[in-house]
């Protein structure tokens, strides 16, 4: 049918939504868009997250506090990504810095969920 | 030059509390001895993330020294001998502190300016809100 030949035409992009110049949902957006599978697939900025240092205003990040580290590391050990945390830059360098610390000094697991 | 070092070692915990005691006094009289200050708190016994030699627990003892490299090294050097030692962990602390410092000093400087109703304050939201507080009092009295 002649439908079929104009079809593929007309629609260029197909997953991302309505703006066809977007680099689609696989950019790393800080507004937790959506990127990760978990969010559900719908539009862009669905969630607004906000990064918990900057909001409680906490600018030291210890290596010692294991039950603030303990909330931003997966169930296997490995650091979760910023974007599904919400942290922003700086504070995630930190963060990432102080879990290997306490990584070193046994008081995070390397792997595995922490006994 | 001093500067603060923040360092971690971990013990075996079958350890003695008074040969525990020793090894801190000696830690820290090295220090001491090249003109450094030193503060120490046992943390105690803790479930260790993973098994370290052949242990599962640990007592953590956290050391914060202000003092020449040179003299850091040298405590490094004796928990590196010290055969109850299992772990351990410097951090240099003192850059951490002149940033946070910083961050205080800037945040109260803003704080004092906006807590002056006086105009030309640099924080702009603040001064408007306690403008408006100081102002309300003083136009009650009207009708």
């Amino acid at each position: 049918m002649a439908e079929e030949t104009k079809a593929p035409e007309s629609r260029p992009e197909r997953t991302g939504g309505d703006r066809p110049d977007r680099s689609g949902p696989r950019g790393p957006r800080p507004g937790g868009g959506p990127g990760g599978p978990r969010e559900g697939g719908r539009k862009f900025f669905r969630r607004k997250k906000v990064c918990k240092f900057c909001v409680e205003k906490i600018e030291a990040v210890n290596y010692k506090d294991v039950r603030l580290l303990a909330q931003f590391v997966a169930e296997s050990g490995k650091i979760t990504p910023r974007r599904l945390t919400g942290v922003c830059t700086p504070h995630q360098r930190r963060l990432s810095r102080a879990i290997k610390q306490a990584r070193n000094i046994a008081l995070l697991p390397f792997a595995g969920r922490a006994q | 030059m001093n500067r603060t070092y923040e360092l971690m070692f971990i013990v075996r915990p079958d350890m003695v509390d008074e040969e525990l005691t020793k090894l801190i006094s000696t830690l820290e009289s090295s220090v001491t001895s090249a003109s450094g200050t030193t503060k120490s708190e046992v943390w105690g016994k803790r479930r260790l993330a993973y098994r370290v030699g052949k242990f599962n627990d640990g007592i953590f003892v956290l050391m914060l020294i202000e003092a020449t490299g040179a003299a850091v090294h040298e405590v490094e050097r004796r928990l590196r001998v010290t055969e109850p030692v299992i772990k351990f962990l410097t951090v240099r602390t003192d850059e951490e502190l002149k940033r946070l410092d910083k961050i205080k000093k800037l945040r109260d400087s803003k704080k004092k300016a906006s807590a002056q109703p006086a105009a030309a304050a640099p924080a702009p939201v603040t001064p408007a809100t306690v403008e408006a507080s100081a102002e309300t009092p003083a136009s009650a009295p009207v009708s």
